[in-house]
């Protein structure tokens, strides 16, 4: 079963009545219904196309974070070979809301490590929907260590509300423990690659996308304050969570004009949740040339790049 | 609204003001005690009896720390103004221009060099009533810029912190702040010098986490807020009340989260002390240290 978004009702719609012409084909009715297929699969394919061609931006965020759209597992399950999740931070616990571990991509060895949302409602619950606690940043935080003293490069996947707001996370030092994961991201001497395949919230964001290079999907989202939570602070009031997506500027075309990111990776027509495969193999390539581009830099370079790329952020515009 | 409705309102306030006498007394959030503003400024802000460590102003935090009450101040790159052409219920252009007039400062930090017991240190402070301390782009500047600073003068920096988190108004580039600021921290890092932070009442959100907690020697304030996310935040996620302390700074210490909560009235002892002993210096100031009081 597809879920459809509000504005995708008119395709919706049109994708009802092809099922139900398909049906009377199907049970042999003595009409022709093909012409009328034929017509109507066009007509439902430029719907979409045209709806896509101008989401607006809290259409994106609607699409960013569609429950059919590909996840971090999706990512690992078709980029990364001999992949073995790794757990816990060696210090309380361990927070599922992010995975990590090595494996392969496309040959060489890598360190992946990433949000996962969850996918069925026992899943969300198990994943706390991506939303990690201290834990979760320190366990990121030993991975990207690991990985620098094996000089294995450091993949993120970034995909989440934000890191969770509760009791036990800050009783266990929530803010230290993402400010010590970006500090980590910075000194890693192996080259990382970010991608924001979803939602980018915020600091449970930046603790793990502070890289080399930080691509983001079309259709994905990346600011310091989900849309609702800027209307109900700046606007006090959260029925404006439309006009404070529009006035945040958070979609992946802002972004690369700010220089916050370098690459945007285009979604098929209908996003990331209608062709997963093709989406994923996108990101994939994208995430090969940028480790393409870095391989040839030494440590003290990679590093210096990366910390010289962030001091650099906003000084022009 | 057009310029009367505007001016008028402003006008009738000039008029209002001359006939109260502001701030003669001050109000102990706490003790609910009123004591002679006098009284309590020439206590650093600390309220006599109930000992409730109100807000500081950044030109008064700089007089408490460096001797003589004297410092330069560190010029802040300029920054673009107003990247996303944001505005909410008013513009954020226009709410900049108040946050200047009220405080008289340009942005939410305010830097400082200058000697403190002798020692030549690097002072940042964050404003909470410069749109409640906020971290954007003109702040996350100043914090790098007071960094780079201590490096090149070879000197401790010291950061009271006072913030409510990241400056919504400036949106994902607000956001960058938090890992350029990082790198500052690293630079001090490769340079061995301390760096000390003062969490002062409240830090909350994007400050906490980045350069706010990520000090070699992580001090408090008595009663300071301290947090990632706000209590209320908290309390809408968890649909219940709070405990009684929570994210107060002695919570944070008994949470091994900070390393002193320390009085105001001790902080610029208790900071010296530190540096000297991280820095290797004698426990009392060289007499030529002593002669340059004030100069750097």
């Amino acid at each position: 079963m597809r879920t459809y978004l509000d504005f995708e009702k008119p395709v919706a719609e049109l994708e009802a009545k092809l099922e139900e012409l398909r049906a009377i084909g199907a049970g042999g009715e003595p009409v022709s219904v093909g012409d009328e297929i034929g017509r109507l699969e066009i007509k439902a394919k430029e719907t979409l196309a045209q709806l896509y061609a101008n989401l607006t931006p809290w259409q994106k965020t609607q699409v960013a974070r569609h429950p059919q759209r590909p996840h971090f597992s999706d990512y690992v399950a078709q980029l990364i070979t001999d992949f073995t999740p790794l757990a816990g931070d060696r210090k309380f616990g361990e927070d599922e809301a992010i995975i990590g571990g090595f494996g392969r991509f496309r040959g060489s060895s890598i360190c992946v490590i990433g949000h996962e949302k969850g996918s069925t409602t026992e899943a969300r619950i198990k994943h706390n929907f991506g939303m990690a606690k201290p834990e979760g940043y320190r366990k990121a935080v030993r991975l990207m260590e690991l990985a620098d003293r094996f000089e294995v490069p450091v993949i993120s996947l970034i995909d989440t509300a934000g890191a969770y707001p509760g009791i036990d996370a800050e009783a266990r030092g929530q803010a230290e423990a993402i400010a010590r994961s970006t500090d980590a991201c910075l000194n890693l001497g192996v080259p990382n690659v970010a991608t924001i395949i979803g939602e980018g919230g915020s600091g449970g964001a930046i603790a793990i996308a502070t890289a080399n290079t930080v691509i983001m999907l079309e259709h994905s989202i990346y600011s310091v304050i989900s849309p609702e939570g800027a209307a109900s602070i700046l606007w006090r009031d959260t029925s404006k969570a439309q006009e404070a997506a529009t006035n945040m500027k958070i979609t992946a075309r802002d972004l690369e004009r700010f220089g916050v990111v370098d690459l945007v990776v285009a979604e098929p027509v209908g996003g990331a949740h209608r062709h997963a495969d093709a989406t994923i193999a996108a990101v994939g390539d994208a995430i090969a040339n940028s480790f393409e581009r870095l391989k040839s830099l030494s440590r003290e370079e990679i590093r210096t790049r990366r910390q010289q790329k962030f001091l650099a952020i906003g000084r022009k515009l | 609204m057009n310029w009367i409705s505007n001016a008028v309102p402003k006008i009738r306030n000039l008029l209002q003001r001359r006939d109260v006498k502001e701030n003669l007394w001050i109000k102990c959030p706490e003790s609910g005690q009123l004591v002679f503003h006098k009284d309590v400024e020439a206590n650093q802000w600390v309220i006599p009896g109930s000992n409730y460590h109100m807000r500081m102003s950044a030109t008064a935090r700089l007089k408490s720390m460096f001797d003589g009450e004297t410092w330069f101040d560190i010029a802040v790159p300029d920054v673009p103004v107003d990247p996303l052409k944001f505005r909410d219920e008013r513009r954020y252009t226009d709410r900049l221009k108040d946050a200047r007039t009220k405080t008289g400062l340009n942005d939410a930090v305010k830097l400082g060099f200058g000697r403190m017991e002798g020692l030549p240190v690097v002072i940042a402070v964050q404003d909470f009533d410069f749109m409640g301390g906020s971290l954007g782009m003109a702040a996350g500047e100043a914090v790098v810029k007071g960094l780079q600073t201590a490096v090149e003068k070879k000197s401790p920096f010291i950061l009271f912190a006072a913030s409510g988190g990241a400056r919504m108004q400036e949106g994902v580039l607000s956001l960058m702040q938090l890992p350029r600021t990082t790198v500052g921290v690293q630079m001090l890092r490769e340079a061995k010098k301390p760096y000390i932070v003062v969490l002062t009442n409240p830090t909350t959100g994007g400050v906490t986490a980045s350069y706010a907690m990520l000090g070699d020697v992580q001090i408090a304030e008595p009663g300071a807020l301290i947090g990632f996310a706000g209590p209320r935040v908290i309390e809408q996620t968890i649909r219940e009340k709070l405990p009684v302390g929570f994210q107060r700074a002695e919570y944070l210490r008994d949470h091994g989260m900070v390393d002193l909560v320390v009085h105001r009235h001790e902080m610029r002892a208790t900071i010296s002390r530190l540096c000297r002993v991280l820095t290797k210096q004698p426990s009392e100031p060289t007499p030529d240290q002593l002669l340059l009081t004030g100069a750097v």
